[in-house]
């Protein structure tokens, strides 16, 4: 089901006018850790100020010099082959400097765990996109 | 249930002495699941005895249930609280994202009990409750321009939900609604007056937790069956492609359209007005509630010229939906879209109910076109069709600058019981009709069921799909049966739309793996209680099925099946009051 991060695939936002605002991308992003409710989900949709003016789809767009790397004051996050970071959970220390650098907003805070919540471009969350804001495609 | 899931917390908020607690009542969401199930027995402790609606003592309870944010289409909120329109048990349903920020707040059920001095607004979030000051809130002519405020002051963009009432709420119209954002409502019976009277202008719900589940393998299976159901089903694309909209033209082709305060059943401006038309010219956005990937939320845009300046626009946002258009439009011979619209956004604006509004109108227009009422209570000429008129009542209603509009603030009942003209104030249980004149079904459903809602049993969709009709006593059962059921859909706050994708044993497989078994007869065994439970309620509150009273207008105005016969429907009535009393007497 899943895209092998090694395939080096990146999750991309096709047409965020479509988007309806559903969340259902939100909820398969923490359902991926088999877990209900959104506190894993890397991916969030919002109004821009309220519905009557739209949505916005925020979600890592797999920088090719991602800022929220340069910061990590331990190595946490290695850079991915094309674009985009992993974490490494055991050398985080959940200073939260990678939310801070990223502008976009795409690095999200897992309260419950105190580390950054990254996306890994699995595409998960393009499966439950019915109205095909979301697709995932080749870095190359 | 699963033990580990946050379900069984309830919020208790005291606005009086500006407290909160937190109890574990898995003893409640054991026994009756959650949303109305559970709503009924948390407002029976709430309120052992009588109570006035718009009293501090009047609870205000919130709920939802477990498959709320742990799949799609399970994302309604469930209000419960006395009626200051019926004055009887209120229950409102809405979407948005209320239901999933209430869940991932780590609560089943908030209840809002007590009054504030001062207006406040509300900040819930995972254990901590702000009461925050909402006197530069209160007396804001337009509750859009109160939910742009609120949004800048708090955190939880795009997952929390920010409910605030109107104007009417504050000036406790009975009819008042509370708005979730933006385009969705907890609707009927007055929350907003309820709101108002505690002097709370919004709350704000805010939460990201994680649901723990049982049997993380086949949840997983079972939503992915639930969601390719879901996008995959002809129901619910009907309900995506233009909307509930969609019933006006079969509605009015089969006679069934109210119009004109049900004068007749058929409108000469449905063709303008119907789901087709409007989305052609004037559909600007389709969006969803949260975690439903339907979005059968329709929104229209209208562009008005400001007549002091050439080139000048204001372009406004309008959500729509076909009870909207039938009471604000057919019901007040209302022909253009922008008409409706621009009348759907004044009520929006003023936070009301729009059925109840509609209807309201309609029946002061038919009681000023024969006298019963002047120019001295109206102080506007009211006439069909005539809008900036109606603009300005609708105004009036929530200002009430004379007793005339005190009155209408309190519905068709009570203001034509004043007033005269019962015969034609078309209204069931003291709640305003629902769209739709389509037989016995319709009228025997707004009079027994549980919120006079077309909710309830569904009548409209029976005389809908039957030749002839039952006897009355079949009738009844029948319908009940229906609410009976759908008991179990509104305690695990499923979308009513998606009935068909939730059928019995799609519920019981979506349950297993949160750790609930329940088979077919036992789950239609809960909601079969759950009724009534809430019947008794009702009972307690002060409700006399024995005085539920018919407008004779009802019967003048062909349907379907032709011209009612009111002793059907108190033959039905009777055979209803003999259940309920066999029942409840048990």
């Amino acid at each position: 089901m899943y895209v092998s991060s090694h395939e080096v695939k990146r999750l991309a936002i096709l047409d965020a006018e479509r988007c309806v605002g559903c969340q259902l991308c939100m909820f398969a992003c923490s359902r991926r850790f088999g877990d209900g409710g959104l506190a894993k989900s890397a991916i969030l949709v919002r109004s821009v100020g309220g519905i009557e003016r739209g949505l916005t789809v925020i979600v890592c767009r797999a920088c090719l010099d991602p800022p929220c790397a340069r910061v990590c004051p331990t190595d946490a996050l290695k850079l991915r082959k094309h674009g985009g970071v992993f974490l490494d959970q055991t050398k985080c220390i959940g200073c939260r400097n990678c939310v801070e650098a990223c502008d976009i907003g795409a690095v999200f805070w897992d309260y419950e765990t105190n580390k950054p919540i990254i996306c890994v471009h699995c595409g998960y969350c393009s499966q439950f996109c019915h109205y095909k804001v979301l697709g995932v495609e080749k870095t190359i | 249930m699963n033990q580990r899931d946050p379900l069984k917390r309830v919020l208790y908020i005291d606005l009086s002495r500006k407290s909160f607690w937190i109890d574990d009542r898995v003893d409640l969401f054991e026994r009756w699941l959650g949303g109305i199930g559970v709503a009924v027995q948390l407002f029976k402790e709430e309120a052992p005895k009588n109570i006035e609606p718009l009293s501090p003592e009047n609870p205000v309870i919130f709920s939802i249930g477990p498959l709320t944010s742990l799949y799609p289409l399970a994302s309604k909120t469930v209000a419960l609280f006395k009626s200051p329109l019926t004055g009887n048990l209120g229950e409102s349903h809405a979407g948005g994202r209320s239901a999933i920020a209430i869940r991932l707040a780590g609560y089943g059920a908030i209840i809002i009990k007590g009054a504030s001095q001062l207006p406040l607004y509300l900040v819930i979030k995972e254990g901590e409750v702000e009461f925050r000051d909402g006197s530069a809130l209160w007396g804001i002519s337009n509750a859009n321009t109160v939910g742009r405020i609120l949004r800048e002051a708090a955190i939880g963009r795009g997952i929390r939900t920010i409910m605030r009432i109107g104007k009417a709420g504050e000036k406790l119209v009975s009819y008042a609604a509370v708005i979730t954002e933006t385009y969705r409502h907890f609707g009927r019976l007055g929350l907003g007056a309820v709101l108002g009277s505690k002097k709370v202008k919004g709350i704000i719900i805010y939460g990201k937790h994680s649901i723990p589940i049982q049997d993380k393998k086949k949840y997983r299976e079972i939503y992915d069956r639930l969601y390719r159901l879901a996008v995959g089903s002809d129901a619910m694309k009907r309900y995506h492609d233009l909307g509930t909209a969609i019933n006006i033209l079969p509605l009015n082709y089969i006679g069934a359209l109210p119009t004109r305060n049900l004068n007749s059943s058929r409108f000469e401006g449905a063709e303008e007005i119907c789901g087709e038309n409007i989305a052609e010219k004037k559909l600007a956005r389709r969006v969803a509630c949260a975690h439903c990937p339907i979005a059968c939320i329709h929104i229209a845009s209208i562009r008005e010229p400001y007549p002091d300046e050439p080139y000048f626009y204001k372009t406004t946002f309008i959500s729509y939906d076909h009870e909207l258009l039938y009471s604000l439009g057919s019901m007040l011979g209302v022909k253009k879209i922008d008409d409706v619209l621009r009348l759907i956004d004044t009520v929006e604006a003023m936070g009301l109910d729009a059925i109840s509004t509609g209807v309201c109108l309609a029946w002061a227009t038919e009681a000023y076109k024969r006298g019963i009422i002047t120019i001295n209570e109206t102080l506007v000429e009211l006439d069909w069709g005539n809008i900036d008129n109606y603009i300005q009542v609708i105004k009036y209603i929530v200002e009430q600058p004379n007793d005339f509009y005190g009155m209408l603030a309190r519905g068709t009942r009570e203001a034509s019981k004043h007033y005269g003209g019962q015969e034609f104030a078309l209204n069931f249980g003291g709640n305003e009709m629902p769209g739709y004149h389509t037989g016995y079904g319709a009228i025997i459903g707004y009079s027994i069921g549980s919120r006079h809602s077309h909710l309830d049993c569904a009548g409209y969709r029976v005389d809908q799909t039957i030749k002839e009709p039952p006897s009355p006593e079949e009738f009844v059962e029948l319908l009940i049966k229906e609410e009976e059921w759908r008991q179990i859909l509104n305690s695990l706050t499923i979308c009513l739309f998606a009935r068909s994708i939730y059928n019995v044993e799609n519920i019981i497989e979506a349950l297993k793996p949160l750790g609930y078994n329940y088979t077919e007869e036992e789950l239609k065994k809960t909601g079969e209680e759950i009724y009534f439970e809430k019947q008794k309620l009702k009972l307690k509150l002060g409700f006399k099925p024995e005085e539920l009273k018919i407008p004779s207008r009802v019967f003048e105005t062909p349907t379907p099946h032709g011209l009612l016969k009111r002793e059907y429907i108190e033959e039905a009535l009777q055979h209803y009051i003999k259940l309920i009393e066999y029942k409840t007497l048990q």
